[in-house]
């Protein structure tokens, strides 16, 4: 049986206090690219009890998605912002998931991630990366950006690192490992870095804006 | 002297894009933030760099 909404938070607070889940429950994280970083990193916020997130991606579940990404089989060909919340929604019933089936584009982005606190950057190009961390530390200088490079690969998971850059950029991985030197995206690798990445989200919303 | 990703380069005076050439960055994969402050990428031209100044070079890579 699905748990009320005061047995889901009450259980949250056991877990994370009043104070921070109180926090946690009025923010608003924008999720930037739905594969392997933001699905992830999307389940791991939902879990957590934040309160809005806004999920942005413009592709539909392929089956070559499946073997990192947080979808099911019988979700490959719909659009991942409604697949995702779907997902999110049998684990977090109470979240409030607003999606955009759109590419981030600097003409776009700071419209589409207008009501949120904290923009993770969750892309696989290269390019498109570079592009949202401009955008967003150019023209939106209240917002934290979270971003990630250098997850592919079989390397050690204990090179994934987050760092400060400044004061409101924080960047997760090896940054080397490229995906397209051929050396692949491994689940867990993958998984690692969305979780530094979320990790951040959770320790900068209770205030704890230190790596 | 400045400071670019931790390593001291004789850069002081000189236009951050010559810089960046040089250090053979692919200016459509990075962010550029000198002392703390993310320089806009219409700004890279009229950039130069200062005695002291603490260049991070953000170089993206594909995946995720």
């Amino acid at each position: 049986m699905v748990p009320t909404k005061e047995e889901f938070y009450d259980a949250l607070i056991e877990r994370h206090g009043a104070e921070n889940q109180k926090k946690f429950d009025n923010a608003c994280v924008a999720i930037c690219g739905l594969g392997g970083l933001g699905s992830n990193i999307s389940i791991c916020l939902a879990r957590a009890g934040v309160g809005k997130l806004i999920l942005i991606d413009f592709d539909e579940v392929d089956i070559t998605n499946l073997h990192r990404q947080q979808y099911k089989a019988g979700q490959v060909g719909i659009p991942k912002t409604e697949a995702l919340t779907s997902n999110l929604k049998e684990i977090n019933p109470y979240i409030t998931v607003e999606t955009h089936n759109t590419k981030v584009t600097e003409d776009n982005a700071i419209e589409l991630t207008k009501e949120a606190d904290i923009v993770c950057e969750a892309f696989d190009k290269a390019e498109s990366k570079a592009m949202l961390v401009n955008a967003i530390l150019e023209n939106a200088p209240d917002k934290y950006i979270l971003s990630s490079s250098g997850m592919a690969g079989f390397g050690s998971a204990n090179l994934i690192k987050t760092k400060k850059l400044s004061k409101r950029f924080f960047l997760s991985g090896d940054s080397v490992s490229d995906v397209n030197d051929g050396i692949g995206l491994i689940s867990s690798r993958v998984m690692v870095c969305a979780a530094h990445e979320a990790h951040m989200v959770l320790r900068i919303l209770m205030g704890e804006t230190e790596v | 002297m400045v400071r670019i990703n931790g390593e001291e380069y004789q850069y002081e005076n000189r236009q951050l894009t010559a810089i960046l050439d040089e250090l053979k960055y692919d200016r459509t994969r990075i962010a550029v933030e000198i002392n703390e402050e993310i320089v806009p990428k219409v700004c890279y031209d009229a950039t130069v760099l200062r005695d002291g100044d603490i260049v991070e070079v953000v170089s993206f890579v594909g995946g995720g």
